[in-house]
C-alpha cells in the first residue's frame, strides 16, 4: 500500500477561524482591548459578570464585519441575532457566551485563492504549478472571546488555576468555511490569503502569536470518486500555520490507518500534540454539551441598511487579488514577484510609492521583494515597522540604474538606510562610492590585473571562460567596488579576446 | 408625614428638613420596618449626610426634582455603589457592588436620598416575600399573612408610612401583587422605559422596575425621576422620561375601559375580590369612563407561558453565581466541579433551584421547541391579543390577584398554586405593557387591588385614570393599625 494516505483517500477539510476584531474596546463593554497588560487589568463589571450589568454591543464590529462579508463576496444579513450559548467554566464569567448562533450577520461567499493544481503534489516543480481554487464561506458572526484560564503550575501553584479575563469580551469573528479544501497545503493557503484580506481591510491584526487568529480544523477523509463525505473530527485551538499543517498531516494519518483496518471514524473533538506530532480525542461528540442557545434578551437584533453597506463597500480598498492581478499588468511583474509584493497593504503601498519616485517598476519590485524584503527578514520588521521612506529607496534605485553606484555597493548601503535611513546620495559621496565610469581608469586597473594574472587569463583566451569572474573580482577589489560591472566585463573580454565576442561569458 | 406629597410640601415649605425627615424615617425603618422584616438594610451616616447637601439645596433654592431631600428604599436587587446587594439570597450574602446602578445614580441626581434596602423572594422568584434568607416579611394589615411578592417589602414599606415610596421589580406581578395586598399603588412601566442596568436579572425580556407609593400623583413623580433612554441598557426604549403630572386632569369622560371576559370568570377569582373590583370600575364609569367589553382569548396560556419563558432566561442569567468571582463560594472545595456544585447548591433556596431546573431543562435538546419556542410563539399571541383589544378600548380593568393577602406559610409546599396565582399580572410582562394595582377597597379588613392595563407607553393614561379613581375614593389614605404589631409578630415567630 502507498505510503501517502492521499493517494488512496480524498481529504476533506473545512476550517473555522476565530480572528479577533481590529477595536479599542470590548465586544459588549468599555474595557479596553490590550495585549500584554497586567492579568484582569482590562476588565469592566461587565466582564466580571458582575449582578445587574447589561452588554452593550459596539458598534465599530458591525462595520469590520461587513468589511470582511464584502471582501469574501458574501451576503450581509438584514437582520442577525444574538443567542446565548450556556456552558459553565471559570474564564466564562456568565456562564454563558454571546455569540450569533441560527442568524449569523455574514454568509453564503467564498474566497479565490492559489493552490498546486495536483493536490498532493511533492516536488518542488509540482508545487510550482498552481491554479486558482474557489474556497466557499458558509458564515460569518460576531462573538465574544472567553478569558484564560492559567494551569501552569509555576504560575499559579502546585494545584491552583488562575484566571486572566483581559481577553474576556474581545470581539470575534468566527468565519467558517465550506468543506472545500483537500489537503493541508490547501488548509494553509486559505488561511494566508484570509489573513491577508484581514488585514488589508484593516479588521483584524491577525496575529497569530498573540491568538488573534486561531483555527478549528474539521476533517475527514473518503475514497476517491465517493460523493459522501465521511465522518469527521474537528481538531480545536490551532494557532500558527506549522501547528495547521502537522495536525491536519497528523489526523489524516490516524484516520487514514483507522480507515485502512477497516475501522470507523467516531465523531470526535481533538487535540493537536505539537511535541509528539499526534492528535488525540479531547472529547467524543455523543458527550458533546447541550449548550442550550437561545437569543440573548439582554440585546436587541442587530439591523443593517442598505445604505451602511454601501457605504462601506465604496470605502473598501483595493484587496490582495485584485491588486496581484493589477500588478502583474500595470508593472510587467511575473506572479511571484507580484505575490511577494501584494502580501500586505504596506508592502503593496511601499512598492507603488518607490516605483514611482524612482520611474522603474521593475527595479523597485526587485529591491523590494528581494533584497529589502531580506532586511526585513532579518530584523523580523514589516515594512508598516520601518523608518525607511519610499523616496530614499528610490533615491538609491534611481543611483543605481543611472549607473552612479553599484549594485553591491548599493546593497551594502541598505541595511544601513533601514536602520538609520538617510539621503543615498550623500552617503554615497561621503564614502567616496560614486561609480566609476571612466574608462581610462578602468583600463589601467584591468591592465594591471590581466599583468598581475597571466594563467587566468590564458586560460580565457584558450577558450575556458571560468577564470573571467576571478579576473572580474579582482578589477572590482581595485576599483573598492566603484567600477561599474558591465564595463569591466567589456573590458576584459575586449582585452583577453580582442572585439566581437562579448557578452558570451556567464 | 408618612407620604411622599406631605414629605414634599413639609421640604418645600421649611417645616421640617431633608435631615429630620431622614432621622425620622430611619427610626420607623429601625422600628417598623425590621419589625415587619421588610427593611433588610440600612445606610444611615450615609443617607444623613446626603440629607444634609440636600438640605442646603433647599434652602438655597437649588432643588435638583421633585424628589429632592426625600427618603426611599431600594429593593434589594438593585446595586448601589459601595452598598450590599443580597438578592435576599444566601450566595450573595457577602456581595458589595463596585458600580452604580442606574436607580440609584438616577435618584441621587434628583436629589432623593437612599436609606436602604427592601426584603424579597430570593432573586425576585417568589409571590410572598417568604424565599429570603432574611425571613418572610408581614403584612402591616395583617401580620400573620404575607405582605405579596417578590417586591413584599417595598409594598410593606410604604404601607406602614416607613417611607413615602420605594422602588419594586416586576417580572410577572411582582410589584403589583404586593401593592394589591398592601393596598398600596405599584406600576409596572412599559418594557424597556426604565433602564434595567444595575438591577440583577431574573428574566431579562419581563424585568421592570416600577415606583411604590400612596397615589397615582406621587408614582408620577417616581416614575418621571426614573425612566428615560439608558444607553447602557440595549432594550431600553429611545424616548425621554414622560411628562406625566401634568396629564394628571382628573378627566375620564369618554375613556372606554374594557373589561376582557376571561378577567371575570365564575369560580376564579373570591367573589369579594372581584366584588370589590367591579365597585372600583363603576366609580370609573359614574366618572365618564365607557366600559366595553373585550377578550383576551390566549389568557388561559399565560401562566404557563410565563414560566416557561421566565425560567428558562433565569437559569442562564443565574449562572454567573458560581462562586468563582465574587459572592460565596463553598469552603474546602477540592475541584471546579464540586466548586460549582457546592457554591450553587448551598447558597441557592428551594424556589430558586427549582427555577433553574426547570428553565435548565425548557431550553434542552429535544426540550427547545415542544416549550422555549412554543412559549414565544404563544408571547406573540398574547401581544396580539392585547393590541387587537386596545382597538376598542383605551385601557383594559380587572383584578390584580384573584385574592387577597394569603397567609404566610400557606402557599409554600405548593409552588403551582402559587404561580397560578399570577394569571392577571404575566401578560403585562408578556406583552410589555404597562399596568398599576391601585386600592379599590378592602375585603374582610385586608385591601384589594384593581389593576389597570394600558398599550405600549401609555402610562399618562393609566395614570390620569389612577388619579381620577382617588379623587373620588378614600381608600389610599386608609392606614393599617401598627399599635403592638412588633408583639404580634414575636408571638407570631414563638409560635412557629
Amino acid at each position: 500500500m502507498s505510503q501517502d494516505p492521499m493517494d488512496r483517500y480524498e481529504v476533506v477539510i473545512g476550517l473555522e477561524v476565530h480572528t479577533h476584531l481590529k477595536t479599542d474596546s470590548k465586544l459588549f463593554s468599555p474595557a479596553p482591548v490590550r495585549y500584554g497588560d497586567l492579568p484582569n487589568h482590562d476588565v469592566h463589571p461587565i466582564d466580571l459578570a458582575m449582578p445587574g450589568v447589561l452588554p452593550v454591543l459596539n458598534q465599530k464590529v458591525v462595520g469590520l464585519a461587513i468589511r470582511l462579508g464584502l471582501a469574501t463576496h458574501s451576503s450581509i444579513q438584514e437582520r442577525s441575532v444574538f443567542s446565548r450559548k450556556n456552558y459553565f467554566y471559570p474564564d466564562l464569567p456568565k456562564g454563558y457566551q454571546i455569540s450569533q448562533y441560527d442568524e449569523p450577520v455574514v454568509s453564503d461567499g467564498f474566497l479565490d485563492i492559489e493552490v498546486p493544481t495536483k493536490v498532493n503534489a511533492r516536488s518542488k516543480k509540482e508545487k510550482a504549478e498552481t491554479c486558482v481554487k474557489r474556497v466557499g464561506i458558509t458564515r460569518a458572526h460576531l462573538e465574544e472571546d472567553a478569558g484564560k484560564s492559567i494551569h501552569d503550575t509555576a504560575v499559579a501553584g502546585s494545584d491552583a488555576t488562575l484566571i486572566d479575563l483581559n481577553r474576556a469580551g474581545v470581539p470575534l469573528l468566527e468565519i467558517v468555511s465550506e468543506p472545500d479544501l483537500r489537503s493541508a497545503s490547501e488548509a494553509v493557503a486559505y488561511l494566508r490569503s484570509l489573513r491577508s484580506i484581514l488585514r488589508y481591510i484593516d479588521v483584524s491584526d491577525a496575529d497569530m502569536e498573540k491568538g488573534q487568529f486561531r483555527c478549528d480544523a474539521n476533517i475527514s477523509l473518503r475514497l476517491h470518486g465517493e460523493s459522501e463525505f465521511g465522518t469527521r473530527t474537528e481538531i480545536k485551538n490551532l494557532n500558527s500555520f506549522a501547528s495547521i499543517e502537522g495536525a491536519i498531516h497528523a489526523e489524516v494519518i490516524r484516520q487514514s490507518e483507522i480507515l485502512d483496518d477497516g475501522g470507523q471514524i467516531v465523531q470526535a473533538t481533538m487535540l493537536y500534540d505539537v511535541d509528539r506530532n499526534r492528535t488525540r480525542v479531547m472529547r467524543l461528540k455523543e458527550n458533546a454539551d447541550d449548550y442550550r442557545y437561545f437569543d440573548d434578551p439582554d440585546l436587541i437584533p442587530l439591523q443593517i441598511e442598505e445604505a451602511f453597506i454601501e457605504a462601506i463597500r465604496s470605502e473598501l480598498p483595493e484587496l490582495p487579488e485584485q491588486k496581484r492581478v493589477r500588478f502583474a499588468e500595470e508593472y510587467n511583474l511575473g506572479s511571484a514577484e507580484a505575490e511577494i509584493l501584494v502580501s500586505s497593504r504596506s508592502m503593496a503601498d511601499f512598492f507603488e510609492e518607490t516605483a514611482q519616485a524612482c520611474d522603474s517598476a521593475k527595479a523597485a519590485a526587485n529591491w523590494i521583494s528581494r533584497d529589502l524584503r531580506r532586511e526585513l527578514n532579518e530584523r523580523d520588521l514589516e515594512v508598516s515597522d520601518l523608518e525607511l521612506e519610499p523616496v530614499v529607496l528610490a533615491k538609491l534605485i534611481r543611483l543605481v540604474e543611472d549607473g552612479r553606484l553599484t549594485a553591491k555597493n548599493a546593497r551594502d548601503l541598505l541595511p544601513e538606510l533601514v536602520d538609520r535611513g538617510g539621503d543615498p546620495e550623500q552617503i554615497m559621496q561621503e564614502r567616496n562610492l560614486e561609480a566609476v565610469s571612466d574608462s581610462g581608469l578602468i583600463d589601467t586597473l584591468v591592465q594591471t590585473v590581466m599583468q598581475e594574472n597571466g594563467e587566468a587569463v590564458e586560460l580565457v583566451r584558450s577558450g575556458d571562460d571560468k577564470p573571467l569572474n576571478f579576473l572580474m573580482g579582482k578589477v572590482m577589489q581595485a576599483s573598492q567596488g566603484k567600477a561599474s560591472p558591465g564595463e569591466v566585463r567589456k573590458t576584459l573580454v575586449e582585452k583577453i579576446k580582442g572585439n566581437g565576442t562579448s557578452g558570451e561569458v556567464s | 408625614m408618612d407620604s411622599l406629597t406631605s414629605q414634599r410640601a413639609g421640604l418645600e415649605s421649611g417645616e421640617f428638613s431633608s435631615v429630620e425627615l431622614v432621622e425620622a424615617t430611619l427610626s420607623r425603618a429601625e422600628a417598623e420596618g425590621r419589625t415587619l422584616g421588610a427593611v433588610v438594610g440600612l445606610r444611615g451616616e450615609s443617607a444623613l449626610s446626603e440629607a444634609a447637601a440636600s438640605d442646603s439645596r433647599l434652602r438655597a433654592g437649588e432643588a435638583r426634582s421633585p424628589l429632592e431631600g426625600t427618603p426611599f428604599l431600594l429593593k434589594d436587587n438593585m446595586v448601589m455603589q459601595g452598598e450590599p446587594t443580597t438578592c435576599a439570597s444566601k450566595i450573595l450574602e457577602p456581595f458589595i457592588s463596585p458600580y452604580e446602578g442606574a436607580m440609584a445614580e438616577k435618584l441621587r441626581a434628583a436629589g432623593a436620598i437612599v436609606i436602604g434596602r427592601t426584603n424579597m423572594d430570593e432573586f425576585a422568584m417568589g409571590s410572598s416575600t417568604e424565599n429570603s434568607i432574611f425571613g418572610p416579611s408581614h403584612n402591616p394589615w395583617d401580620p400573620t399573612r404575607t405582605c405579596g411578592g417578590s417586591s413584599g417589602g417595598a409594598a410593606a414599606v410604604v404601607a406602614a408610612g416607613v417611607t413615602g415610596y420605594a422602588l419594586g421589580s416586576d417580572t410577572g406581578g411582582s410589584i403589583r401583587q404586593p401593592a394589591s395586598f398592601c393596598g398600596v399603588v405599584g406600576m409596572k412601566p412599559t418594557y424597556g422605559r426604565v433602564s434595567r442596568f444595575g438591577l440583577v436579572a431574573f428574566a431579562s425580556s419581563l424585568d421592570q422596575i416600577g415606583p411604590m407609593t400612596r397615589t397615582a400623583r406621587e408614582c408620577a413623580w417616581v416614575l418621571e425621576a426614573i425612566s428615560g433612554h439608558d444607553e447602557r441598557d440595549s432594550t431600553s426604549i429611545p424616548e425621554p422620561a414622560p411628562r406625566l403630572e401634568s396629564a394628571l386632569d382628573g378627566d375620564v369622560s369618554g375613556l372606554r375601559i374594557g373589561l376582557p371576559k376571561e378577567y371575570f370568570v365564575e369560580g376564579g377569582t373570591d367573589p369579594e375580590v372581584l366584588a370589590r373590583v367591579h365597585a372600583g370600575i363603576k366609580e370609573l364609569e359614574s366618572a365618564g369612563a365607557k366600559i366595553v367589553e373585550v377578550s383576551l382569548p390566549h389568557t388561559e396560556y399565560v401562566v404557563a407561558t410565563y414560566y416557561l419563558v421566565a425560567t428558562a432566561e433565569a437559569s442562564s442569567n443565574l449562572a454567573r453565581y458560581d462562586g468563582a468571582r465574587y459572592g460565596r463560594r463553598a469552603e474546602g472545595v477540592q475541584d471546579l466541579d464540586e466548586m460549582y456544585r457546592r457554591s450553587r447548591s448551598e447558597g441557592f433556596g428551594d424556589e430558586v433551584k427549582r427555577r433553574i431546573l426547570l428553565g435548565t431543562y425548557v431550553l434542552s435538546a429535544g426540550y427547545f421547541d415542544a416549550y422555549y419556542r412554543k412559549a414565544q410563539q404563544v408571547r406573540t399571541l398574547v401581544r396580539n391579543d392585547f393590541q387587537k383589544a386596545f382597538d376598542t378600548c383605551d385601557l383594559i380593568a380587572g383584578p390584580t390577584y384573584p385574592e387577597t393577602a394569603f397567609g404566610l406559610g400557606a402557599k409554600v409546599d405548593d409552588p403551582v398554586s402559587m404561580y397560578l396565582g399570577d394569571i392577571f399580572t404575566v401578560s403585562a410582562n408578556l406583552a410589555g405593557l404597562p399596568a398599576i394595582s391601585i386600592p379599590c377597597g378592602f375585603a374582610e379588613g385586608r385591601p384589594v387591588g384593581l389593576q389597570l392595563l394600558g398599550p405600549a407607553l401609555g402610562e399618562a393614561g393609566l395614570l390620569r385614570a389612577a388619579d381620577a379613581f382617588q379623587r373620588r375614593t378614600d381608600f389610599h389614605e386608609k392606614r393599617p393599625v401598627l399599635d403592638g404589631i412588633s408583639e404580634r409578630i414575636q408571638e407570631l415567630e414563638k409560635a412557629r
